[in-house]
């Protein structure tokens, strides 16, 4: 058996590679930046070529942002089903996949027919294993054949992120508001909090709806999925859309008024209290161990 | 400009995932509905497309492939300004990507023998499914260049400048309209619907047609809810006096 797998810088390819090995077969790869700047379309059809001449079972990518972007495109392009964001696939006639829904809240398992089999493999959700490396699929003579209708759709210019320091994503501390806070002026309390611990501050999607705070500190199913040392949670539930969001933080507190909220048992610690007590009596508590 | 969003009626979720006794889907009984948030964001964009044209200069058009009473979430839509719908109406039952996108296609056809779309709206992935394909599916069977995933879009003369958040700044796509955009939620901030807006609503046109399901490629075996030991929570106390605790514990995790 022969698989194929589109592969890019960092772990979740290295995750969907691990997948695409337990198949246990010939394991080829094309990698994502054969073309730079990023161009999909042209990428989707130099990966259908490549599939064309080795017949894989399956292709597979991660399920990044252009992982799921360039299988998509595959999938148009060969009028086949495409599994996004796999946690599990087994060869067969049907394959069977376990994916990922509602951003990992809900696993559903499912029938893929069709050949190849076109997967993503869901971030995180697969252990990383040594293997044999992949071989190699020259992309060269597929470039030379590239359709220039197919570079219309290609990365013209990169805009860097505002401000500089650390990216909600990529902060080792991150301090949330939810509804509880109140209003745009109550994250003061929060912000304060964040200043001492050196973290970043996040809030949940009641607030980004409201105008709060930007869309950009959202963290959830629709705003950014984070893993930090530690994720403090005030004033906010714990619904579904929000922990699908914080569920890769190591240690969870929650501090909320209502000690029913979900939150308060899906966290590592908790204290029950109005936070805005609770929240500035934290914030007193550093300043004194200083 | 002639600008379609296509939405999804999806249930707001709350605090636990409940199955239904088949196992099949979730148990809804209890659950408001509510456009899926990335195509919220498709909605109100444009709406301001339209409505930046001047009177009269353009139209927006909602569509949706959903069950009978989808037709909330259409209405809702057109509170904020949309002018009319196209509901493909299903028995309720799960359409995967693949055949979810081939109604809409063929809707769009029937419907541009009017004239073209310049701009169509999509969800870069439903909050439900989450299956991340049918914008791209619809652009390419429409042969329109497409991008994806949009925190930013601007229509510019003939073209659509196209803002893709990465995590580490944007990405820029320049496409010739007609296009297809998927977007996401913090494209920009929706509008809540005003009363005069419903009333208006209420009355604008609903045209439905009901295709015929094809048989799923992507089939729906069952759901489960993930489990795994959850995390143990440990109480630190009540009020501002739990303070000392919480540092104490901020300390030992080496965060304070």
């Amino acid at each position: 058996m022969t698989v194929l797998i589109l592969m890019e810088d960092g772990e979740p390819s290295e995750q969907a590679l691990t997948l695409a090995r337990s198949w246990g077969g010939t394991v080829h790869s094309l990698r994502m930046d054969a073309i730079t700047p990023f161009a999909p379309v042209a990428i989707a059809a130099i990966l259908q070529r490549a599939a064309d001449d080795l017949k894989p079972a399956a292709v597979f990518a991660a399920g990044t942002d252009r992982g799921n972007d360039v299988m998509a495109r595959l999938a148009a392009r060969t009028g086949l089903p495409f599994a996004a964001n796999v946690v599990a696939a087994k060869p067969g006639d049907p394959v069977r996949v376990t994916r990922q829904r509602w951003g990992g809240s809900l696993l559903e398992n499912a029938t893929l027919r069709g050949s190849p089999a076109l997967v993503t493999v869901a971030p995180y959700s697969v252990r990383i294993a040594e293997g044999a490396a992949p071989t190699q699929v020259d992309a060269s003579r597929y470039l030379q054949e590239v359709d220039p209708r197919d570079m219309l759709v290609q990365v013209r210019e990169h805009i860097d992120p505002p401000g500089g320091g650390v990216t909600l994503a990529e902060a080792r501390v991150v301090v949330s508001g939810g509804r509880g806070v109140g209003s745009k002026e109550g994250f003061a309390i929060i912000e304060e909090l964040a200043g001492l611990l050196g973290a970043r501050v996040g809030c949940s999607r009641v607030v980004t709806s409201a105008g709060w705070r930007p869309h950009s500190d959202q963290v959830g199913q629709t705003g950014t999925k984070i893993s930090p040392d530690l994720y403090i949670a005030c004033g906010i539930s714990g619904a579904t859309q929000h922990m699908a969001g914080c569920k890769g933080a190591k240690k969870i507190l929650a501090i909320n008024a209502d000690p029913e909220a979900p939150i308060m048992s899906l966290a590592d610690y908790s204290v029950v209290g109005d936070l805005k007590d609770v929240v500035p009596a934290i914030s007193a508590e550093i300043r004194k161990h200083r | 400009m002639k600008v379609l969003v296509c939405v999804k009626r999806v249930p707001f979720t709350g605090g636990k995932m409940v199955l239904a006794p088949d196992g099949k889907a979730l148990e809804t009984r209890h659950l408001g509905f509510t456009i899926s948030p990335h195509e919220e964001c498709g909605v109100e964009e444009a709406v301001r497309i339209v409505e930046a044209g001047g009177a009269g200069s353009g139209e927006s058009v909602v569509l949706t492939l959903g069950p009978a009473e989808a037709v909330e979430q259409l209405r809702d839509a057109m509170a904020l300004g949309i002018d009319r719908a196209i509901h493909l109406q299903t028995d309720g039952s799960e359409w995967d990507g693949e055949s979810t996108a081939a109604a809409i296609v063929e809707a769009i056809r029937t419907e541009e023998a009017a004239g073209p779309f310049d701009l169509i709206f999509l969800g870069n992935e439903s909050a439900d499914a989450c299956g991340f394909q049918v914008g791209l599916r619809v652009a390419h069977e429409l042969g329109r260049p497409c991008a994806t995933g949009l925190k930013r879009v601007k229509v510019e003369g003939p073209n659509v400048r196209c803002e893709q958040d990465t995590g580490a700044g944007r990405d820029v796509y320049v496409l010739p309209l007609p296009a297809v955009v998927t977007v996401k939620e913090g494209l920009n901030l929706p509008r809540y619907p005003s009363v005069p807006g419903r009333m208006r609503a209420a009355r604008k046109p609903v045209v439905t047609s009901s295709p015929a399901r094809p048989e799923q490629n992507l089939g729906l075996v069952e759901l489960s809810v993930p489990g795994g030991p959850g995390r143990q929570t440990k109480l630190l106390g009540s009020g501002p006096a739990a303070a000392p605790v919480v540092v104490e514990m901020l300390c030992d995790i080496g965060v304070a």
